[in-house]
């Protein structure tokens, strides 16, 4: 089957419209989830948001509104109960567990479909609806709204938040105003590549960028253009090898990773 | 009461519950104290999740899911141990191997559901999720030897390690050999997620490793009676949780991770009671 054939199915383009919206979001974030050592807190999120779509399941049949009222409710946790930095990593640990017992016990209230669970976990993009699409434009919208906005200061405090702090940027309303704008990003990331798999496109393309160059602007160009291409090409080769998109893209963004690593090594 | 607890320990899953959850809880707890202390939270976390790829990687090569989860938790470890540096270069290494790993694990999961005919579709949710009321008797044995072992080696390096975790500079010039130890511990803290997977599911070992230990130092500073509170914290929700969930019927490590959480929020409600006056 050639790539015309491929792309002519109306799955495959929702699957490449919604990839590409998340992807966009996604490295738009990842050097800012970087410098702020957000990557564990974005874990918990992302666990977290199972929690919410099997409470949004149970009550109303829909996983993603869940997904997207408990990443909100977990950014604030996290932000409320991890006031010091040396504490933040237990904190979120701990809500963790506790959000995860609860998603099993609401799961087991779930007489549904059976596959509810591994789709959320690890994602199911070739199943995306217009809904969920117009749903995830309208998300991927607010966040480069809110981007856009506190890039300026955003980058300040992350990169210095002392100097920030005494140049009179609001610190610490910055960081609950981006814990928000990374649940959302979250929990629209989660349907398409499941909640074990977030990092392969909120952490590993920033990550890849900012070992490319030390620039902000022009690392948030290559993470987001790093994002794009490990999720389109993941998609096409999961749908022609039948085997999940999540293990391509994952794969992918590893192997770039190390690729630029290995390189950045050598060059010296 | 008496009369419905000596019911509920006449049955042998609840016995088998009951051993291996009691060996898990204390080398979780105390395992867990130096986690919390070394700020290693993530990197638990990521072994935790490694588990259920190797588990998966074990059932397509034949083997047990036993032997996948043993040998893919302390490669990882021992990995990230001799790789990691500190501070955002760890949690960036960390973070990116960790998505491939469950990208490998996802992969393994769809390869064993869909070539085995034999295959149990709910092995990849047990090992997610943990299933320590249907553990069989090898399991037991298996995971009490495990649990017993790094409880007896963590007690054994317990000074030079609190030394190192406390004042790393300080520990290398008095002559402790902190990379070694460093490492070493990594691989403890494998075999203990690896242990205690079986039971409570690679998503909820936070619940054993970190919670407890969290909450007795929130409720002292000392060290040595901090890691004693939280290991027999560790023991007592699973206790409780366990005889929860034989009276009601919901899942076990709902009722684990439930009360492990609420003992957490009293002691840092307490905490910043007294901080106040």
């Amino acid at each position: 089957m050639s790539i015309g054939d491929y792309l002519q199915f109306s799955f495959v383009q929702h699957a490449l419209i919604a990839g590409a919206l998340v992807a966009v979001i996604c490295g738009l974030i990842g050097p800012f989830v970087i410098t702020r050592r957000a990557a564990f807190a974005v874990h918990g999120t992302a666990e977290l948001s199972f929690t919410g779509a099997a409470a949004g399941l149970v009550v109303a049949d829909d996983a993603v509104a869940g997904a997207l009222i408990g990443s909100i409710v977990v950014a604030a946790a996290i932000g409320l109960l991890a006031v010091r930095e040396r504490e933040r990593d237990s904190a979120i640990g701990v809500i963790l567990a506790f959000g995860l017992g609860a998603g099993v016990w609401l799961l087991g209230k779930y007489h549904g479909f059976s596959n509810a669970a591994t789709n959320i976990l690890f994602g199911y993009i070739f199943g995306v609806s217009d809904d969920q699409i117009w749903l995830l434009l309208a998300v991927a919208e607010g966040v480069l709204i809110a981007m856009t906005l506190l890039y300026r200061p955003l980058l300040f405090a992350s990169v210095d938040p002392d100097v920030a702090e005494a140049r009179g940027v609001a610190v610490g309303w910055l960081a609950i105003a981006f814990l928000v704008i990374l649940a959302l990003a979250v929990a629209v990331t989660v349907q398409i590549v499941g909640t074990l798999l977030i990092f392969a496109l909120l952490v590993t393309p920033g990550a890849a960028a900012l070992q490319l160059t030390a620039r902000p602007a022009r690392s948030l160009a290559l993470s987001i253009i790093f994002s794009l291409v490990f999720t389109w090409l993941g998609l096409a080769l999961a749908y022609f090898t039948d085997r999940p998109a999540g293990f391509f893209i994952t794969t992918l963004a590893f192997g770039a990773y190390l690729l630029i690593r290995g390189a950045r090594i050598l060059a010296r | 009461m008496i009369q419905a607890l000596q019911g509920m320990l006449a049955l042998d899953f609840m016995r088998n519950a009951f051993v291996a959850g009691s060996f898990i809880a204390l080398s979780a707890g105390l395992v867990g104290y130096f986690v919390v202390l070394r700020n290693q939270v993530f990197t638990a976390d990521a072994l935790g999740h490694t588990a259920f790829t190797g588990g998966m990687g074990g059932l397509i090569a034949g083997l047990d899911l036993l032997v996948g989860v043993f040998a893919s938790c302390i490669a990882v470890a021992l990995a990230i141990g001799t790789l990691g540096g500190r501070g955002r270069g760890r949690d960036v290494a960390v973070g990116t191997v960790f998505a491939w790993v469950l990208g490998l694990g996802v992969l393994f999961l769809s390869i064993y559901t869909t070539s085995f005919s034999t295959a149990n579709g709910f092995a990849g949710v047990n090992v997610l999720f943990g299933s320590i009321l249907s553990l069989h008797p090898v399991q037991v044995l298996v995971a009490s030897l495990a649990a017993a072992f790094t409880l007896l080696a963590t007690v054994a390096v317990a000074r030079p390690l609190l030394f190192m975790s406390l004042d790393p500079d300080v520990a290398r010039a008095r002559g402790v050999p902190t990379a070694m130890l460093g490492a070493a511990f990594m691989v403890l803290v494998a075999v203990t997620v690896a242990e205690a997977v079986q039971a409570v599911g690679a998503l909820l070992i936070f619940a054993l490793l970190v919670t407890p230990a969290a909450t007795a130092q929130s409720m002292s500073s000392r060290p040595w009676l901090g890691m004693v509170l939280s290991a027999f914290i560790a023991l007592a929700i699973v206790w409780a949780g366990l005889v929860l969930a034989y009276f009601i019927a919901y899942p076990a490590s709902f009722f684990i991770t439930t009360l492990a959480f609420a003992l957490y929020l009293g002691s840092q409600f307490v905490l910043r009671l007294r901080s106040r006056t």
